[in-house]
């Protein structure tokens, strides 16, 4: 039964082959569409077998499965091999049921591109990778997910090798693919160095291995710079996949890429990778109180950082893309506080409203003619009905109003900040939501009320088309009551004593960490929270009506307020300075040093000179050689004999 | 009974060898029977072989009485018959590759397939051979079939002068071959290789005459796998040989010479025995061992740098393959000799795959052999370019393909065995052989093509090259198949 697995991450390995080898002949789109759609659907159809199969049959460690063993030398070994737990298979779901709809969604959002097959092979190859890293058993495998779902998202931001894009020194979509790939290439280093020192000190990579060693030996772990040192420096890698300071600068960019793109890989899954990763070392970050309390506060900080500058951009998708960053800022925030399970579920609902307000960006712009400043929009709601009142569910699902996806789980992250950090995170993550709900309806107002603005001679906004809002309506059916499998002990005590489903699923994954960080087993019943829960709401309602009120009629109330605080609007709209930070402070100087002494002196003249002349006198002395090669049989022998003589006599003086 | 079965390989293909030179006689002017013939001759022989290589050697040792019928000069063990395996292979392989090429160069003669079924008859007695007298008929048996071969371009003067160079000095190491016999035996008192063996663990020998018979035979030896400082006829008689037939010669030929030394070492040196002058004896000869080897692969990589024609610089390459092989003589134990035995495998598939690339190119004795023939062979021909590069990734030892793991598993065995500095002229080695193997993929890819390039024909050797090339990656994505197979051999 749980070899069924195997065939997870073969599916869409096959369609990738498909699509890429014989894509370019098979000329139909349709068929390439459904081939590149299908496998993920059957991946998703063994997945979803497999959870059931878990569901009535709960395993209490992980099923770990190898499908090949490449190569093995003393205890290390390089392995294909697959765990099946609670967590990995959650993570399988999000990633081929996300995956699928936006599959679907693509054959409608590409039609008519000259490299429709290109897109569905990189789609393909994404996914695959994609679950070679949450379902690898040993932290190589893992790397291998995160390094190839990093070249797949490379590939997909430069998509359109041709065309330009806006950004602080990027011309072309090609410089921002650029950009995503060696910034995730520092937090990539953080986390070899971490894999490095796990394999030095542990002798295996294999989750199980390491992770029952810590946890058996917890107290002669608890609190010790390895430990520390190994989690920080996997937080590293976290901070550059899940665009987190200080590595948060690539994701805005990386909005070059195709909407779906953006939707399924820098919203919904690769860019949660960071918080799968800590979540499956949940054990040796709760040994590693320092690693923990980084986590929190960069998580926090992150958050706040791009919800406020969300709320100053014009351009559609860079205000989804801070926002992204401001959530995945949220889930740090939970792992940090000791919050596993909040933060694992945030990543579900987020893959949720994300992807479909991702999707429904992708609706508005391709009926706008690629058309993405949202100066340029305005009034789209009856143009649009089906797009506008998905969107309008995913706003309310991000912004926290009750019962929609975002509110159980940005309030148990809310309230575990609280409980288990202090008030100050709270404070944080409370003003972050408040900004979420105030940038969400202003994006809501200036696409989809507020006046036309749009030249109505050149564009004619129209409905998408029935395979793009499908998937609407089906992520916004979850953004809506997917919240409810998460519902907190305060709000579903009186149907039963755990009625936090995720919660119970994620359990057995977690009981060790929560062991570690004395977490008790048995719920309370604290007035605070209830207390808290009002006062986010009450936020988000501020946020959201402050922005109707701004907003409703279209730029003139803002433009005044933007005029009184320029200074603050225009650090906000430069993105705080990250970017000129970095290119002046580290970049540039680097790159001086590099152009004008490592490469010219260093490198040109001192190990190119020392390499030449190596090969120079290895070449040298190969002619030599050859000419004693003279073709003479005479030689041969003569030579032969010299060679007999001294190895008998070599032989005659040792014996 | 059971021995006549066991030695049914043997007996398949020397019947076959002698029938098929018969049959020419009555055959008339087509050569397709005879070549058919031959092909089946050896996959009837590998398959018989197979049959062996089910049965674990334990069996094999208790159940059969070797003394019935061939009075005790054979044995019959897994790496007799993984080696007859080989053998055999390489020479289906080197037949379909060779129709094609023969026709070309009008040269197809019958006799030809018949040559190559006696060449693998003698490296069949090779790793049967429990006897010294039956190793030597084994190895003059297949030198004497390549002595033809080579020079089986007979209106061709460097074809002929690569033979009669190479019979010379054969003939030449192989009276070393036979004054290291002579002392063996003098030492012994047997030729009996199992006789020897216990003698040398109870110490009932002249220890000075078995050092010096030993270091003699390892001399002639050294000749066969064309090991420095007797590797000079190598490139000489590899570049005039018929393309196909150096492919042949520079694999299975290597392969058998090497199971020779390994049929030696085994039964012969022993560097832990507690005899101390067999102890320093047996040391100094791994030591000489590895230093040939380390010299060998050095010079096969230096010289093979500076050369222009694509037959020579891998001929070269052959030389340095010769001294990678080694390494596993030197490790001296399982692991080394298990080495040996994947390394020549995936060495078949690459080398031939390789020659018979450089026949397909090559055109009327001995054009377009040279690197600027190559140039732009992508954009002309992508499939042979791709294969080619293919067969260049896997010699220079890049991962995923099999050559990485052929080389990975003889330097683990030769650090094991304590020799560091050995594998790290290896690694050199081996760093130096890039040059050349990308090289040519570099004339391939990225160069221009020329336009005079005459018109290529594939016919079987298609066939050839699609068993190397799966042979490669197949190999390369599942090494321990091969390696723990390999390893439950000796």
């Amino acid at each position: 039964m749980h070899n069924l697995i195997v065939l997870v991450p073969l599916m869409p390995l096959i369609g990738f082959l498909i699509s890429g080898l014989f894509g370019k002949y098979l000329k139909n789109e349709t068929l390439i569409g459904v081939i590149g759609s299908g496998v993920v659907f059957v991946s998703l159809i063994v997945t979803s077998i497999i959870f059931v199969n878990l569901l009535s049959n709960p395993i209490e460690s992980p099923i770990v499965i190898t499908v090949y063993e490449w190569i093995s030398a003393g205890s290390f070994s390089a392995s294909i091999s697959y765990q099946i737990d609670n967590l990995s298979i959650l993570y399988s779901l999000i990633v081929t049921g996300v995956g699928f709809l936006i599959h679907v969604y693509s054959i409608g959002y590409m039609h008519g591109d000259r490299s429709f097959y290109r897109f569905f092979a990189y789609l393909n190859l994404f996914i695959f990778m994609m679950l070679n890293l949450v379902l690898s058993s040993n932290l190589l495998l893992t790397f291998l997910g995160w390094e190839g779902v990093g070249v797949c998202s490379y590939l997909l931001i430069g998509f359109w090798y041709d065309r330009k894009f806006e950004g602080t020194r990027i011309v072309w979509t090609g410089d921002a693919a650029n950009k995503a790939f060696i910034v995730n290439r520092i937090g990539d280093f953080g986390f070899l160095i971490a894999m490095f020192l796990v394999f030095l000190n542990f002798g295996t990579l294999e989750y199980t291995g390491y992770l029952n060693q810590l946890s058996d030996n917890s107290s002669a772990f608890y609190g010790t710079g390895l430990i520390a040192a190994i989690a920080l420096l996997m937080f590293l890698g976290c901070t550059g996949k899940s665009a987190q300071i200080p590595l948060a600068v690539w994701l805005p960019d990386a909005m070059a890429g195709p909407t779906p793109v953006s939707a399924l890989i820098h919203a919904a899954t690769m860019v949660t990778a960071g918080i799968y990763l800590v979540a499956r070392n949940s054990v040796l970050f709760s040994l590693a109180p320092v690693a923990m309390e980084v986590v929190a506060i960069i998580g926090a900080f992150t958050a706040l950082f791009a919800a406020s500058i969300g709320i100053v951009q014009n351009d559609f998708k860079k205000v989804l893309a801070y926002s992204t960053v401001s959530q995945l800022g949220y889930m740090f925030l939970a792992l940090g506080v000791g919050a596993f399970t909040a933060g694992v579920f945030h990543v579900m609902t987020h893959a949720f409203f994300k992807g479909l307000l991702f999707l429904a960006a992708g609706a508005v712009i391709h009926s706008m003619h690629e058309e993405q400043d949202i100066k340029k929009m305005g009034g789209l709601s009856k143009y649009m009905p089906t797009t506008y009142k998905t969107f309008l569910v995913a706003t309310l699902a991000i912004a926290g109003i009750p019962f929609f996806a975002g509110f159980f789980s940005k309030d148990e992250i809310l309230w575990y900040a609280f409980s288990e950090g202090n008030i100050w995170l709270w404070l944080i993550g409370a003003v972050t939501a408040l900004f979420t709900a105030f940038y969400m309806t202003r994006l809501l107002m200036l696409v989809f009320h507020s006046k036309e603005r749009f030249d109505h001679h050149k564009i004619h906004p129209h409905e998408a088309p029935k395979v793009m809002t499908i998937p609407l309506i089906i992520l916004a059916f979850l953004s809506a009551f997917g919240g409810f499998l998460g519902v907190p002990y305060v709000l579903g005590f009186w149907f039963s004593e755990h009625p936090n489903w995720i919660e119970n699923w994620l359990h057995p994954v977690f009981q060790q960490a929560n062991i570690i960080l004395e977490r008790p087993e048995h719920h309370a019943l604290h007035i605070e929270e209830y207390f808290l829960m009002i006062v986010s709401v009450i936020l988000a309602i501020i946020g959201i009506s402050t922005a109707y009120n701004w907003y409703k009629s279209g730029w003139e109330k803002p433009k005044l307020l933007v005029e009184k605080f320029k200074g603050i609007y225009t650090l906000l709209f430069k993105k705080y300075l990250l970017d000129e930070f970095y290119f002046k402070v580290i970049i540039d100087p680097i790159y001086n040093l590099s152009a004008g002494i490592l490469w010219k002196i260093a490198d040109a003249k001192i190990i190119d000179g020392f390499v030449n002349g190596l090969a120079k006198v290895t070449i040298e002395f190969g002619e030599i050689i050859r000419k004693m090669q003279s073709g003479i049989a005479q030689n041969y022998a003569l030579i032969m004999v010299l060679g007999i003589i001294v190895i008998i006599s070599f032989l005659l003086l040792s014996v | 009974m059971q021995e006549w079965i066991l030695s049914l390989p043997l007996i398949l293909i020397s019947g076959f060898a002698i029938i098929a030179m018969l049959l020419i006689v009555f055959i008339g002017r087509r050569n397709a029977p005879i070549m058919y013939l031959s092909l089946f001759a050896l996959i009837t022989t590998a398959l018989s072989s197979l049959y062996t290589l089910s049965i674990p050697n334990e069996i094999i040792k208790s159940s059969v009485n070797p003394d019935s019928i061939f009075a005790n000069m054979l044995i019959y063990g897994n790496y007799s018959a993984f080696f007859d395996i080989i053998f055999c292979l390489a020479g289906v392989l080197t037949i379909l590759a060779s129709q094609n090429y023969l026709h070309q160069e009008e040269y197809e003669h019958k006799e030809y397939y018949v040559l190559i079924l006696y060449a693998v008859a003698g490296m069949m007695f090779i790793s049967h051979s429990n006897n010294l007298l039956m190793l030597f008929i084994g190895i003059e048996t297949m030198s004497i079939t390549f002595y033809i071969l080579a020079g089986y371009f007979r209106f061709e003067e460097r074809s002929v002068e690569s033979s009669l160079k190479y019979f010379l000095l054969g003939a030449f190491a192989t009276g070393f071959l036979v004054y290291g016999i002579a002392l063996l035996y003098g030492a012994t008192g047997t030729l009996d290789l199992s006789l020897i063996n216990s003698k040398v663990i109870q110490g009932d020998i002249h220890y000075t005459y078995l050092i010096i018979g030993l270091g003699l035979l390892f001399i002639g030896l050294a000749f066969k796998v064309a090991a420095f400082p007797f590797h000079m006829w190598a490139p000489d008689v590899y570049e005039g040989a018929p393309t196909p037939i150096t492919g042949f010669m520079s694999t299975a030929g290597k392969a058998a010479a090497l199971v020779a030394f390994i049929i030696i070492a085994k039964n012969v040196i022993d560097i832990n025995s507690i005899y101390p002058e067999i102890a320093i004896g047996s040391s100094t000869l791994t030591m000489i061992v590895a230093f040939l080897a380390g010299a060998t692969m050095l010079l096969g990589n230096i010289v093979a740098l500076v050369q222009k024609s694509v037959k020579r610089m891998l001929a070269y390459s052959s030389i340095a393959h010769a001294g990678y092989l080694l390494m596993g003589i030197v490790a001296n134990n399982p692991r080394g000799w298990a080495g040996i035995a994947f390394y020549a495998t995936v060495y078949l598939f690459m080398q031939i795959g390789a020659f018979v690339i450089i026949g397909i190119i090559e055109k009327k004795s001995f054009k377009y052999l040279n690197l600027s023939d190559y140039s732009g062979l992508s954009k002309t021909k992508p499939a042979l370019a791709a294969l080619m590069a293919l067969f260049m990734f896997s010699l220079a030892g890049i991962p995923p393909m099999a050559g990485f793991f052929g080389k990975y598993y003889l330097f683990v065995a030769a650090i094991e065995a304590g020799y560091l500095w050995l594998t790290i002229i290896a690694v050199i080695s081996s760093i130096i052989s890039m040059y050349f193997y990308i090289g040519l993929i570099i004339y391939m890819y990225f160069n221009e093509p020329a336009d005079d390039r005459p018109q290529i024909n594939v016919g079987l050797s298609s066939i050839t090259l699609v068993i190397s090339s799966l042979g490669i990656l197949f190999f390369g994505i599942f090494p321990h198949l091969l390696i723990d197979f390999a390893s439950k051999l000796f």
